[in-house]
């Protein structure tokens, strides 16, 4: 049907698909739930969207590590989970938790070439980051000093890296949870959700 | 357990219970004793073929073959059987079923179990896949998800917000809330004073500020040269104290500590003064301005006082030497001087139309001449100051007579955020918190008080009654009544602020289930 905007897909074009969503995806969380200084984020352009990234030279330090360890294990499609967690600094008690599933097709290799309509998977991810940034109307109000930390579910038999560490799974006390869209690239696929604590 | 022994011995056990197998085939009817000793001996089993799900799975199959056909001697299920059958050993036929443990091997099967949990590949390798998806299915089972994966961490933590750094989506969510379709409240401002109290020789001036409202709910009130305290929950007045040479000296401002229980007065010998309410005893005076002293603010333990020079004294009133700050921002007379509620800015207003903004990092010291802002906007005197409650670094200001404005401004970037020409002198200004308001005290023409919407600034009342201009403002320590002294000698109490008991319970209630939820998680 859209032949003029179908593509050929490769394994690491999907890795760099997806690694690019969660930049610019965990660049916007920060942003709209407010952990960092809106002053210090800038405006980008990116799949016909205006995001906000930072520009804080430590946390873009911080995301550069990130991103580029979870491209290797897209590759190897060792990742199973990627998860944003934000805590109250003083309780330490996690209030939100954002969780992207990766569903890899595990058939794939290297080698592999896929039909794709790139304007689809575009379509797609515009609308999960579109959904993150209307979260903000429903998710509470952070009014406490939060912090955020990063966890990655992998297969078990993976080697940690040494700068990696293995931890809990911070799950949230009495939470609502909340299915955002998906997206595939027909190698991963990858659906968003978030969860908060309920307020009542 | 001498395992090294054991694995020798299983070995040749296996050869043994292989052989043994074999030579059974056809001696069926000690398995119709022996059927749980077939279970018990599940474990031993799998250690000999090395496939407990097949093996007990066998097992199974046997035991119901075993059960169905009591003395079916069919070779193929014997066959398929490799139970080792040290049964033999049991004691013959009987009517009664007495498991025999005598077989049982309960330590060779005990290092079995504890050494091959986990298969090795080529055992894996060799079973049929759906051998394979059942041990899956079978390991997530009783190990739930925990094992799927692994969860797994930067070591490396993202860094802080910068130190003070405020969520400002509130401004977000308390519009949205606006917007929701819950019918708006409409509070209703009695336009009368609920109280009205004599203040008879209260000095006409502008630059003094000569009333404090505790947090013991105690008023007190600087008349000419006595300080009188006025409890609010009782009505008892009592005076505190008198100036000796009362013929020229006077009271030039008071102010309480955070916690009401000092309270600072300052006189128009430029002397300091703190002060006990409950004992009523003078604790210590503190001189060093050569000038009245016409306003003072606390910070903590640092009492800062404000002269007629100009000059701006930082007292730590809990050592001997008192003074540990000075700076000269102003040329002419202070008359405001407000610390923000987080301690970081002072605000001070003088009589040459400056406010000067200083700031106070938590361990720096107090002394320089250089203030961080310094506002000129003002046409008159800047006497009325007030930190917002809810904005941490939002100040308003009023300006006197010849000015008649009040402005916002953001100390933190040194901007103006909004002015609003009042039309009169403004001589006082308080900040509601609970419904983000702010009232400022007037003189001529009507010598009202105006409550203010914020940020819109607009008018929502304006109670008039003082027929003098409204010198202070001092707003309870319950946030609901304002009071007002007037140069008209009248003290008036406005319960302007009065919350609303419906919602107040309400918040109440649901922080005390913030509580006690806390309190859950801390148990468990």
């Amino acid at each position: 049907m859209a032949t003029s905007t179908s593509n050929v897909i490769t394994l690491t074009g999907s890795t760099n698909l997806v690694a690019e969503f969660f930049h610019y995806g965990l660049n916007s969380i920060l942003y709209q739930r407010g952990l960092y200084p809106p002053e210090s984020f800038i405006h980008t352009q990116q799949w016909g969207l205006t995001m906000l990234v930072t520009c804080n030279k430590e946390l873009q330090r911080f995301f550069d590590e990130i991103i580029s360890q979870v491209k290797t294990w897209l590759m190897d499609m060792s990742i199973e989970k990627l998860v944003v967690v934000i805590k109250e600094v003083a309780t330490n008690t996690v209030v939100e938790r954002w969780q992207f599933d990766i569903d890899s097709d595990k058939s794939v290799t290297k080698d592999t070439k896929r039909e794709v309509s790139n304007k689809q998977i575009q379509d797609d991810i515009r609308s999960v980051i579109r959904q993150i940034t209307a979260s903000v109307t429903f998710l509470p109000l952070l009014d406490k000093p939060c912090c955020f930390d990063v966890l990655v579910y992998t297969d078990k038999g993976l080697e940690v890296p040494t700068t990696w560490g293995e931890t809990g799974p911070h799950f949230i006390y009495n939470p609502e949870e909340v299915r955002l869209k998906s997206f595939t690239t027909s190698i991963h696929k990858v659906s968003a959700a978030v969860a908060f604590k309920k307020s009542d | 357990m001498a395992s090294h022994n054991l694995d020798q011995a299983m070995v040749g056990g296996v050869s043994l219970d292989v052989t043994t197998g074999l030579r059974q085939v056809g001696r069926r009817p000690v398995l119709e004793q022996q059927s749980t000793g077939g279970t018990l001996n599940s474990s031993h089993l799998s250690a000999t073929c090395k496939t407990p799900s097949k093996a007990s799975q066998s097992s199974a199959a046997v035991m119901t073959s075993a059960y169905k056909t009591p003395s079916a001697k069919t070779p193929k299920s014997a066959g398929k059987r490799k139970t080792p059958s040290k049964g033999v050993k049991t004691p013959g036929a009987g009517d009664r079923f007495i498991p025999s443990r005598v077989g049982t091997q309960m330590e060779a099967a005990h290092y079995k179990l504890c050494t091959q949990t986990t298969p090795s590949a080529e055992v894996w390798a060799m079973l049929s896949p759906s051998q394979q998806q059942y041990r899956q299915v079978m390991c997530e089972n009783l190990n739930g998800e925990a094992l799927a994966n692994k969860i797994i961490s930067f070591n490396q933590k993202p860094p802080p917000a910068p130190e003070g750094y405020q969520n400002n989506l509130k401004v977000l969510y308390s519009s949205s809330k606006q917007c929701s379709s819950q019918k708006k409240k409409v509070r209703y401002i009695p336009q009368v004073p609920e109280r009205i109290l004599d203040a008879p020789d209260i000095l006409d001036d502008y630059y003094l500020s000569l009333i404090s409202w505790s947090a013991q709910n105690i008023l007190a009130v600087a008349l000419g040269s006595s300080v009188y305290l006025w409890n609010a929950s009782t009505g008892d007045i009592t005076l505190l104290m008198e100036i000796d040479n009362s013929s020229t000296d006077y009271i030039s401002c008071l102010n309480w500590t955070g916690d009401g229980h000092h309270l600072a007065i300052g006189l128009s010998s430029g002397s300091v003064e703190l002060w006990h309410p409950v004992e009523q005893k003078k604790l210590r005076t503190m001189s060093g301005h050569p000038a009245r002293v016409g306003s003072l603010s606390w910070n903590s333990h640092i009492l800062s006082s404000g002269c007629r020079t100009g000059a701006i004294h930082h007292h730590d009133v809990r050592v001997a030497q008192h003074q540990v700050g000075a700076v000269l921002g102003h040329s002419q007379e202070v008359c405001g001087l407000q610390w923000s509620p987080s301690g970081n800015f002072l605000a001070s207003g003088g009589n040459d139309n400056l406010l000067n903004i200083w700031r106070c990092d938590p361990g720096s010291n107090l002394t320089g001449s250089n203030s961080l802002y310094s506002f000129n906007q003002h046409q008159a005197a800047v006497k009325a100051l007030a930190w917002c409650p809810w904005q941490q670094n939002v100040l308003a200001s009023g300006g006197g007579t010849a000015d008649r404005h009040i402005r916002f401004w953001n100390c933190n970037n040194g901007a103006s955020l909004s002015a609003v020409d009042t039309r009169s002198q403004v001589c006082a200004l308080l900040w509601s918190p609970e419904y983000r308001e702010i009232i400022s005290g007037h003189g001529f023409t009507q010598n009202q008080l105006t409550i203010w919407k914020y940020p819109a600034m607009s008018k929502v009342a304006e109670l008039t009654g003082h027929t003098a201009r409204v010198l202070h403002l001092c707003l309870s320590p319950d946030g609901s009544t304002v009071v007002s002294a007037g140069a008209d000698e009248t003290l008036r109490l406005w319960k302007c602020f009065a919350v609303d008991e419906e919602t107040k319970k309400m918040k109440e209630r649901a922080s005390q289930k913030d509580d006690r939820s806390a309190l859950r998680l801390h148990v468990r």
